[in-house]
């Protein structure tokens, strides 16, 4: 089992090693040691690696992430999982602004709480957060699913596409064309396969409120001309 | 980009030790901003005493005539640390103002801070190089706040550096950028306040000292400043006795605060809290867009105020 000690070991080492492990490589599993806050932590992995980061991390941990099982057991700073292909990203404390930004695919699994513009632009990505999300979170979001089992703060789902917003608490407010939509019963066993898959079984799917897209800003409305 | 860093001590036993824990925190900030650096310190008081610390582009010339110059506007009683292109005065607390205006009036010479307790220490350089010339390490203190820059708004110039300084024991560092500093810079100047730089963070501290002197504490004048002052920013505010965190309700500069039984800690990151005593122990939070935050001695307990 590789391990990276990040106090002596230079960050470019850990990535290298990461980027480098060929198919039908057994030993799969990597410990990183005092993180430290470092930034681009396990970034760009794309083999079924396990990854355990034993402590809080900077910016864009797991960024690019696809196949990998990536664990920080600490805090992330911003831009956690940004642009995750496939995989999973489980941050066992807090997130900071934009965690999941633009991921395409894959699971990112929140223990804490997540700040501003959790799931911004996302376009295929699961992400479920156990605590809240800040203001702005899932802005302009294209598709996947986000679920929220603490509060949402100001202007949820701005400007939304195809994106699910699942959320168990209080929405300060909702954001330009994001609208409450009916739990019909392919949304109830949707979320409940995702709060399994998050290990967060202790929350029931009808507790739940689930928000789209009211579809209104698809298309330019010649009564809006006057806008222009 | 920017890097901020404040630590507010709670223990008198870390005292000796703000030098050395700021400078640490300031320097691992050094990749978001190296076109100069400054550090603001508190240290105890001394009964009777107040401070100036002046800048000067010809510190051999300038401060070995500081004595002659001085002494009289002092009454005699002028002490003169020269740390590298700064100078401390230490004068009596009712001279002080006197030697203020007079220092004011020489070309070459800056007044950084005046106060009872406050020293500031800036220039053009990294922030490593920036410590080392003023032997910030060795410095004991209550609180202090740093600053690494990237410029956006003004001139790479020493006083271009943070912190700002514009009222007694009051300083401020800024990462972010303000978009109605020039219009608010006018309103200021109108009201009295004199500004050394076309730099938009000095507008935002002489917009708070006038807040305070219109009788505000430092919680209501960051609490009106969510209003007046437009673009991005996260501010940390040093005054005498306290400590205060404010961000705009977009929040895009980062912040992260540490607060144990000994101190509280503010970084833009993670990083740069990772040396602070007994720190994986410590309660460690993103403060909220919009919400103030402010610690102050003569208090048992600090304060978050949701604006």
């Amino acid at each position: 089992m590789p391990e990276f000690d990040l106090a002596s070991a230079p960050l470019r080492d850990l990535n290298q090693a990461l980027h480098a492990i060929e198919p039908g490589t057994n030993d799969l599993a990597f410990d990183i040691r005092n993180p430290r806050g470092s930034h681009a932590v396990a970034v760009g992995c794309d083999a079924p690696l396990t990854v355990n980061v034993h402590g809080s991390v900077g910016y864009y941990c797991g960024g690019m992430n696809a196949q990998a099982a990536i664990t920080v057991r600490g805090s992330a700073g911003p831009g956690v999982a940004e642009n995750m292909m496939s995989g999973t990203v489980i941050v066992e404390g807090d997130a900071s602004q934009y965690a999941g930004a633009t991921g395409r695919g894959g699971l990112l699994v929140i223990k804490g709480n997540a700040s501003s513009r959790c799931g911004i632009s996302m376009k295929g990505i699961d992400i479920v957060v156990a605590g809240n999300v800040g203001h702005m979170s899932a802005f302009m979001a294209q598709s996947g699913n986000l679920v929220v089992l603490g509060d949402a703060g100001e202007a949820l789902g701005d400007s939304i596409y195809e994106a699910k917003l699942f959320v168990r608490g209080q929405v300060k407010s909702l954001g330009a064309d994001c609208e409450e939509k009916e739990m019909r019963p392919e949304h109830v066993a949707l979320l409940e396969s995702l709060l399994e898959r998050a290990g967060m079984t202790d929350a029931r799917p009808s507790e739940f409120r689930r928000y789209g897209s009211a579809r209104k800003l698809y298309n330019f409305s010649i009564d809006n001309v006057d806008a222009y | 980009m920017c890097g901020i860093v404040g630590l507010f001590l709670k223990d008198p036993a870390l005292e000796p030790n703000l030098g050395a824990l700021l400078s640490e925190m300031l320097v691992s900030m050094t990749d978001r901003g190296p076109d100069s650096a400054g550090i603001a310190l508190y240290t105890q008081p001394v009964q009777g005493r107040a401070k100036l610390t002046l800048q000067s582009a010809m510190p051999e010339r300038d401060f070995a005539a500081l004595e002659d110059r001085f002494g009289e506007v002092a009454s005699g009683d002028l002490h003169v640390t020269v740390k590298d292109t700064h100078a401390v005065l230490s004068v009596a607390s009712d001279r002080v103002e006197a030697v203020r205006e007079a220092a004011l009036g020489l070309d070459t010479v800056r007044v950084l801070a005046a106060g009872e307790t406050i020293e500031i220490y800036k220039e053009v350089g990294l922030p490593r190089e920036v410590v080392e010339r003023f032997d910030i390490k060795r410095m004991a203190g209550t609180h202090g706040i740093g600053h690494t820059r990237m410029a956006t708004e003004s001139a790479v110039t020493t006083l271009g550096a943070h912190p700002f300084s514009t009222g007694a024991d009051q300083c401020l560092v800024h990462n972010g950028s303000l978009s109605n500093h020039n219009n608010l810079r006018r309103v200021l100047k109108q009201a009295g306040m004199r500004f050394e730089t076309e730099n938009d963070s000095e507008v935002a501290a002489a917009y708070l000292t006038r807040s305070m002197a219109e009788g505000r504490d430092l919680g209501e004048a960051l609490t009106a400043a969510l209003d007046d002052l437009d673009g991005f920013f996260t501010f940390v505010v040093g005054t005498r006795n306290g400590f205060g965190v404010l961000r705009d309700p977009i929040a895009c500069k980062p912040a992260v605060m540490a607060e144990t039984s000994q101190y509280v800690a503010f970084g833009s990151e993670y990083r740069a809290l990772v040396g602070l005593p007994d720190i994986d122990n410590a309660r460690v939070w993103e403060p909220e867009p919009a919400s103030v935050y402010f610690w102050d001695r003569s208090a048992t307990a600090g304060k978050a105020m949701a604006a």
